[in-house]
């Protein structure tokens, strides 16, 4: 994305004023009687104005609440990993074309580099990290290891949570169903035959 | 006493070798846990952003950071490239920002104005005719073999035939990069994200004017380098500058793009090419010129090694003309120039097969006797055959019927590769309380390095894998090979074995003379040292006989004394359906029979295997860089336009390990480069048995494959 010369409304031309004329627009279109989708939608941008500025946000984490001061064009990846120090969902792609960057929201997965920060409070936000306590750990990231899911690994977390949350959806998921279902995530190394073993072991019951 | 010999275990003697073992570092990884460079955030770490030139050529006119410097959290600018330097390929790094956040650096980046006045380039690696015109060429040497006129003449069969293979970068997940950090004014941290953990220190010390001893190297973990990360590059060195400059630690990882347009390529290579044989399908003659492009440097894959795998065809010219491009350099890419050599000469025997109105199978077993290993390819081929079902699937070219668009064929080729074990020393430590641990300068590029050092030792010792701590990615550890070509596993086995060995000894003495029993009838087995197979004592109570210092051990390689040796053979096989109307490849079933020595962990191995296969459908199907000759820019550098195949890409593959008790004998060989090789020249024979038409150039995209079918041409 740092590839295009593009402008970029998050950049430092883009001052707290444009902003709050964009919403002075979108506090014009509440008075329209008849409303079509996209006032709507404009509509609802007056109640989340935020400042350019960086504020306040509590984000539950793992079951742990957080508060952070980011500024709202920060996305959730750069306060997992920069600030939370989760660092197990990864930056490969800017676009999030990859799905290293997934992590659960309220049991959704979901990229992380796709969501702003600001956009999560009051959200349940779970990352791969969560799926190991001690020494015990979730049968996908066990699923893994014994399938041998992984080469690098720079790629895993994403595909053990886009696996985890796949799985918790579609417990009985035949081998297309994973084939489609986990096509979201991308592995330079090869890891895939392990990580299909893995999800139909567990969607088939071990059998 | 027997003497003692330095040598493995008898096959069935193995507890752990052999088997199928999980990676050490398997949970670590896969929860999250695992720190790579990139994921290193000591208090205070800065972010950095890169400023590239967006082009194919020019020099910088202007360029002023001043505005960058005041942008709010900005700590520190680095120039790689001022006032009046060229640069000389899209993605060249002009400047890099330190800020607080990733953000503020973003912001810093755009604050810099730069201009650049153009200058001419060239990126089309394909176009030999436009590249000689616009002075871009240089010959690459030629060279004769035998009579090659006089051998066409006598020929039954000839096919004359233009092949090639595109460009492509590494892509690896965790970008080039590093995080670095001062201890004081002359010594450095660096978490560097590299191939080459004992050989990039100095690379750091000499343009920063350090002792190299006050470089420390630290990778535990690494997200992919496919021979992509040897050096600490110009990146590197100014991350280290950065963070001096700002008086805090700054993480710099090249970002998506830059990591492709500069993280390294695999050269291109198109040829011309004339083949021919006798009436009994022996092959007789090769005739080539090929061209291609390494980028700036203008080379292209070498002259040395056609036709691939082939080196006995009696009569040979072979000619390479480079081609400058405006084009990030090329890097070694996992088995260089291999999988390039291959797509250009295991495609051609193919159709020489297909002209001579021949099974392709037959032709390449024909023609064996002009291969380096003749028998392993001739077994493996066997193997495949079954395993693919040929007999019963194969039909000649174009002929398999089917009325629908869909067609379906079958395609072979073969490979090899040398594995030698890379020299490595490492330290082994039995502690009094047996406790075992080993320190060697390596890396686990994600091979199962880590693991297979663990395993090697516990086999030695008669341990589990558990009881031996593994310390490897750090440079003050003893010195080990680099890991690319192929050489980490031998690297490492060897040199382990050897320690673990005289270290085994040293403790049976001590057990023979406390005991009163023969060293020599003792062996180490289930954390227990047996005497003639009954328990003398356990590991714990021996190693207690060491006294109140642990016993140390250095081991090196590669030593002449049979633990490690070289050279494989391996043969692919692929089962495709082409649908001849939208031109789209699918994968129906990839089968590899790979060779390779002694193998420690069969789980981390057959891992390898797979991995090739997959990258091997990517550079196959749909994975290039694509240039564009007027802006000179790379287009499709980013994930969504570089295509890698996902999880519903693959198709089945089956993986066989060729390990007759003759394997197991030659001791460890590398394995991580052959098994990438042959997978695109497989299928793109696949697609021509399935169409009747060659696609001449990978990757096999849509549009190349109806292209073909437009010619119709095989």
């Amino acid at each position: 994305m740092w590839d295009r010369n593009d402008q970029n409304r998050s950049g430092p031309d883009f001052s707290r004023r444009d902003f709050l004329k964009g919403s002075a627009a979108a506090a014009t279109a509440t008075a329209v009687a008849t409303q079509g989708p996209e006032e709507a939608a404009a509509a609802n941008l007056k109640t989340n104005v935020f400042a350019a500025a960086a504020t306040s946000v509590t984000l539950n984490v793992n079951g742990k609440n957080h508060t952070v001061k980011v500024e709202p064009r920060v996305t959730l990846l750069h306060v997992l990993r920069n600030t939370l120090n989760l660092t197990g969902c990864k930056e490969v792609d800017e676009r999030s074309a990859d799905g290293a960057d997934t992590v659960m929201i309220d049991g959704k997965a979901v990229l992380a580099g796709s969501r702003l920060a600001i956009e999560c409070e009051g959200k349940e936000i779970r990352t791969v990290e969560s799926l190991r306590q001690g020494e015990k750990v979730d049968a996908v990231v066990a699923g893994f290891v014994k399938h041998d899911a992984m080469q690098c690994g720079f790629c895993t977390p994403g595909f053990v949570v886009a696996t985890r949350v796949f799985l918790d959806h579609n417990p009985k998921a035949s081998l297309g169903d994973i084939q489609k279902g986990l096509g979201g995530n991308i592995c330079r190394c090869g890891t895939y035959q392990g990580i299909t073993a893995c999800a139909l072991e567990i969607s088939t019951g071990g059998k | 006493m027997a003497e003692r010999k330095v040598a493995w275990k008898a096959r069935k003697d193995n507890s752990l070798i052999g088997s199928d073992i999980t990676r050490i570092d398997g949970v670590e990884k896969a929860s999250g846990h695992a720190k790579y460079a990139a994921d290193i955030n000591t208090p205070g770490t800065l972010f950095a952003r890169l400023l590239t030139f967006k082009g194919g050529a020019a020099t910088v006119k202007t360029l002023d950071t001043a505005d960058a410097e005041k942008t709010p959290g900005v700590r520190a600018v680095h120039v790689f490239n001022g006032v009046g330097k060229e640069v000389r390929w899209d993605g060249t790094i002009v400047a890099a920002v330190a800020a607080d956040t990733p953000e503020q650096a973003e912001d810093g980046v755009r604050a810099i104005k730069v201009t650049y006045e153009a200058k001419p380039h060239w990126v089309d690696e394909e176009d030999l005719g436009g590249a000689t015109t616009a002075k871009r060429t240089k010959p690459l040497g030629d060279n004769q073999k035998g009579e090659v006129a006089a051998a066409l003449k006598a020929a039954k069969h000839v096919h004359k035939g233009y092949y090639g293979i595109a460009t492509i970068t590494h892509m690896c997940m965790e970008p080039h990069g590093s995080h670095c950090e001062w201890d004081g004014e002359d010594k450095l941290n660096v978490h560097l994200s590299t191939q080459n953990v004992s050989g990039t220190g100095g690379q750091f010390a000499g343009p920063l004017g350090l002792d190299a001893s006050n470089v420390s190297i630290t990778c535990n973990y690494i997200g992919g380098g496919f021979g992509s990360k040897f050096a600490a590059d110009q990146w590197g060195v100014a991350c280290a500058q950065l963070s001096k400059k700002a008086g805090k630690p700054v993480r710099l990882m090249l970002d998506r793009a830059t990591e492709m347009k500069i993280g390294g390529t695999r050269p291109s290579g198109f040829i011309d090419v004339t083949i021919a044989a006798d009436a009994e399908g022996n092959i007789t003659v090769w005739d080539s010129h090929h061209w291609g492009t390494s980028g700036i440097a203008g080379s292209t894959i070498s002259l040395g090694q056609l036709p691939y795998c082939f080196d006995g065809i009696p009569n040979r010219n072979r000619k390479a003309t480079g081609i400058s491009t405006n084009t990030g350099p090329n890097r070694a890419w996992r088995a260089p120039p291999h999988p390039q050599l291959c797509a250009v000469t295991a495609t051609v025997i193919d159709d020489l097969a297909a002209k001579m109105g021949a099974n392709s199978y037959d032709i390449f077993m024909k023609n064996l006797d002009k291969t380096p290993k003749p028998d392993v390819y001739a077994e493996e081929m066997k193997i495949g055959a079954k395993l693919i079902d040929w007999k019963a699937k194969w039909h000649a070219h174009g002929k398999g019927g089917g009325k629908g668009a869909v067609k379906r064929g079958l395609g072979m080729a073969l490979h090899r590769w040398g594995g030698r074990a890379g020299a490595t020393t490492c330290t082994v430590k039995v502690h009094p309380d047996g406790a075992v641990e080993t320190f060697l300068g390596s890396q686990d590029l994600g091979t199962g390095t880590r693991t297979v050092i663990a395993i090697t030792l516990a086999e030695t010792f008669g341990l589990g894998v558990a009881d031996v701590k593994v310390n490897i990615g750090n440079n003050s550890y003893p010195k080990a090979n680099p890991s690319g070509g192929s050489i980490t596993v031998g690297g490492v086995s060897g040199p382990l074995r050897r320690a673990g060995l005289e270290a085994l000894w040293k403790i049976y003495d001590l057990v023979a003379a406390k005991h009163k029993v023969p060293a020599d009838s003792l062996t180490a087995k289930g954390g227990k040292i047996l005497s003639a197979g009954k328990a003398v004592c356990s590991w714990k109570q021996a190693c207690g006989l060491l006294g109140p210092m642990p016993l140390e051990v250095q081991g090196q390689g590669p030593k002449n004394d049979g633990l490690t040796s070289s050279g494989v053979a391996g043969i692919q096989m692929a089962d495709v359906s082409v649908d001849i109307e939208t031109g789209i490849v699918r994968i129906n079933k990839l089968v590899a029979v790979q060779d390779c020595g002694l193998i420690i962990d069969e789980l981390t191995a057959r891992s390898q295997v797979y991995g090739g296969l997959i990258m091997g459908i990517a550079y196959a199907l749909s994975e290039e860089r694509v240039m564009d000759n007027r802006t000179g820019r790379f287009i499709n550098a980013d994930l969504e336009n570089y295509k890698l195949p996902r999880i519903g890409d693959i198709g089945e593959l089956v993986v066989h390990m060729y390990q007759p008790d003759s394997e197991y004998e030659r001791g460890v060989v590398g394995l991580g480069e052959p098994p990438v090789i042959s997978t695109g020249a497989a299928i793109s024979n696949a697609v021509a048995n399935a169409t009747g038409v060659r696609v001449p150039v990978q990757p096999l995209t849509p549009q190349r494959v109806l292209e073909a079918l437009k010619g119709g041409q095989a």
